[in-house]
């Protein structure tokens, strides 16, 4: 049985729990968009599962202002070493930012997008903010603007987005209802005033939603970002979701909260656990039967740079912009032939699923689906859509699943590197621990060389390495390996299991 | 009569845009106030603006050395685990 990559026929997805046009992997997770929207976002890495393997991203720390306070961040922000919203090493000033976004360009061609994500709020910072934008537009018209926002000022700078060319706006959104807003946010600053509790989530959520029809009333792309708070927000967020979709946000992103103890926010000193990763992906599942869902999310950095996944903003740090001598007419030249390519690649890949979709549809292969459970894998990659990663080198692992309705990108799980390279690998042992408690669930890693010493503890914990897939595409390489565990009649076991979740 | 900004600051230009007297600058390694141009804002609204925006507890003090956004009063956190906090480290006391 050769199983589908994709979704390809929507009308026979299963009812309920993860309907295919929102949640299978890339191109489906596009699929029902109108073509003007797959047009504006299919190189857009944050927007796009398929394109955050060949596309970067970058973001400049030029609004550090904020307007509200929210319990998931700690205002004393400055960390190298740290990867989380909110966190930068430097705030630039919008000359500075714009430098450094043109060196970026010419250096990383793959560069598609521009982001001011904070690491205040952006539009509470509307001049350094503008200023960015405009100087930019000007000078680097090839690279896409976008903004992330906590929507409380939206509605006052709708005009001079929409003015600045600016297509893609994100709004956190963590609720509609006020009093769960009163246990997320503190305070914010409205008209001259420090307002708190529920009145102050009021005006923020009315804001928001206002702010939300606006944008899209004007045909500026929306996605909304939440956070999932257990306790707090997690089973709000299902309406969260469906109240945006009316009002026409295109994609939703659910994010798991970040609280650790030592970031010194009121979630992680007070001891608010963040969700499972199985309570996530529930959640996300859960939504996706009415919105088209995000998975792919890094949790970036203000100031990131490169692909989502990697940070190389240590080598742009301001003093060694300063040294590079930028000629951005022979980098747009450079960048054009690097996006072309791309592209032609994407083609290609779009061409090759598509047959073997129709193959698929012609052979009637799905009829016998139902007899297999689905498996969760890991997968080592450094970008390129294909397994390119070492098992000890990943910092991260993306989560397929593999069912018989095809392969599905569930999200993503970071660790410690196991082991940084060369012969001794220093506290190595407790980092392939962590590792091992990020993988539970899954049942194969694909990466491209696993060591010997990972080998046996991989196996204990019922996690299957694989290094036979090297170089090949990820979901390819997830839908042979499902295949070999089902003639091998490793799926028959749990049947009842995937019945149920049918 | 004026506030200050002391070393807690962590410079998010929050408050220089709202002073109605300019009295707020930035500075190394932290924004100042300008003491003969701030007025408390008396007159101008009836809560201090930079008072009113700032994030950080304790950053701005009042003319006799209170902080004027006290432990506790922006992020919740008890001011007794705050001290505890500070004095011993996360690991020590969570």
């Amino acid at each position: 049985m050769e199983l589908p990559v994709l979704n390809a026929s929507q009308d026979s997805a299963p009812q309920g729990g993860c309907a295919s046009h929102s949640c299978g992997s890339t191109d489906d997770q596009m699929d029902h968009l109108p073509e003007s929207i797959r047009q504006k976002i299919y190189n857009h890495p944050c927007y796009s599962e398929q394109a955050h393997h060949y596309f970067a991203r970058m973001h400049v720390a030029v609004a550090p202002a904020c307007n509200i306070q929210c319990n998931y961040c700690n205002r004393k922000y400055d960390c190298a070493n740290e990867s989380r919203p909110g966190v930068v090493s430097e705030v630039m000033s919008p000359e500075q930012a714009v430098k450094k976004v043109m060196a970026v360009a010419a250096t990383i061609p793959q560069m598609t997008v521009l982001g001011i994500a904070g690491p205040g709020d952006p539009l509470a910072n509307p001049e350094r903010t503008f200023q960015t934008f405009r100087e930019l537009s000007e000078k680097a018209p090839d690279i896409k603007l976008c903004v992330s926002t906590n929507g409380l000022t939206l509605p006052d700078c709708v005009d001079e987005l929409a003015k600045h060319n600016i297509d893609h706006v994100t709004i956190t959104i963590n609720c509609v209802d006020p009093d769960v807003g009163a246990k997320i946010y503190p305070w914010i600053f409205w008209k001259n005033q420090r307002l708190r509790g529920r009145e102050a989530a009021e005006i923020l959520i009315a804001q928001q939603q206002k702010g939300l029809e606006m944008l899209t009333a004007r045909g500026i792309l929306v996605k909304v970002n939440s956070v999932m708070i257990p306790g707090v927000n997690d089973e709000h967020l299902a309406e969260v979701s469906r109240v945006v979709k009316a009002k026409g946000a295109f994609l939703h992103n659910v994010m798991p909260l970040i609280a650790e103890a030592e970031h010194g926010t009121y979630y992680g000193v007070m001891g608010q656990r963040g969700p499972t990763h199985e309570e996530l992906q529930k959640l996300q599942d859960a939504c996706a039967g009415d919105m088209n869902m995000m998975r792919h999310c890094r949790q970036c950095r203000a100031d990131a740079v490169g692909l989502l996944g990697e940070d190389r903003g240590q080598e742009f740090t301001m003093d060694k912009i300063e040294a590079m001598e930028i000629d951005y007419e022979a980098a747009m030249v450079k960048r054009a032939e690097v996006h072309a390519q791309i592209e032609r690649e994407l083609a290609i890949k779009e061409q090759a699923k598509t047959a073997k979709a129709e193959l698929i549809a012609i052979q009637g292969l799905k009829s016998d689906k139902s007899a297999t459970r689905p498996v969760l894998m890991a997968v080592a990659t450094k970008g390129g859509g294909v397994i390119n990663e070492h098992f000890g080198h990943a910092s991260e692992f993306l989560i397929y699943e593999a069912s018989p309705e095809g392969v599905r990108f569930i999200g993503h799980r970071k660790t410690t590197p196991y082991c940084e390279g060369g012969d001794t690998c220093g506290d190595g042992e407790s980092a392939l621990d962590q590792t091992l408690r990020i993988l539970k669930g899954c049942e194969v890693v694909l990466c491209s060389k696993v060591g010997y010493e990972p080998w046996q503890p991989l196996e204990a914990a019922g996690i299957a390495p694989n290094g036979e897939h090297a170089m090949e595409p990820i979901e390819e390489a997830v839908a042979a390996v499902y295949e070999e565990m089902r003639s091998a009649g490793k799926l028959v076991e749990a049947t009842e299991t995937a019945q149920k979740a049918a | 009569m004026a506030f200050e900004i002391i070393e807690s600051c962590v410079n998010c230009y929050a408050c220089e845009p709202l002073c109605p007297n300019q009295a707020i600058y930035a500075a190394s390694p932290h924004f100042m106030i300008a003491e003969e141009k701030c007025t408390e804002c008396i007159g101008d609204h009836i809560d201090a603006q930079c008072v009113s925006i700032c994030p950080i507890e304790g950053a701005i003090l009042d003319e006799m050395g209170v902080a004027l956004n006290a432990p506790g009063s922006l992020t919740g956190i008890p001011p007794e685990l705050l001290a505890k906090i500070d004095q011993q480290g996360t690991a020590a006391v969570l």
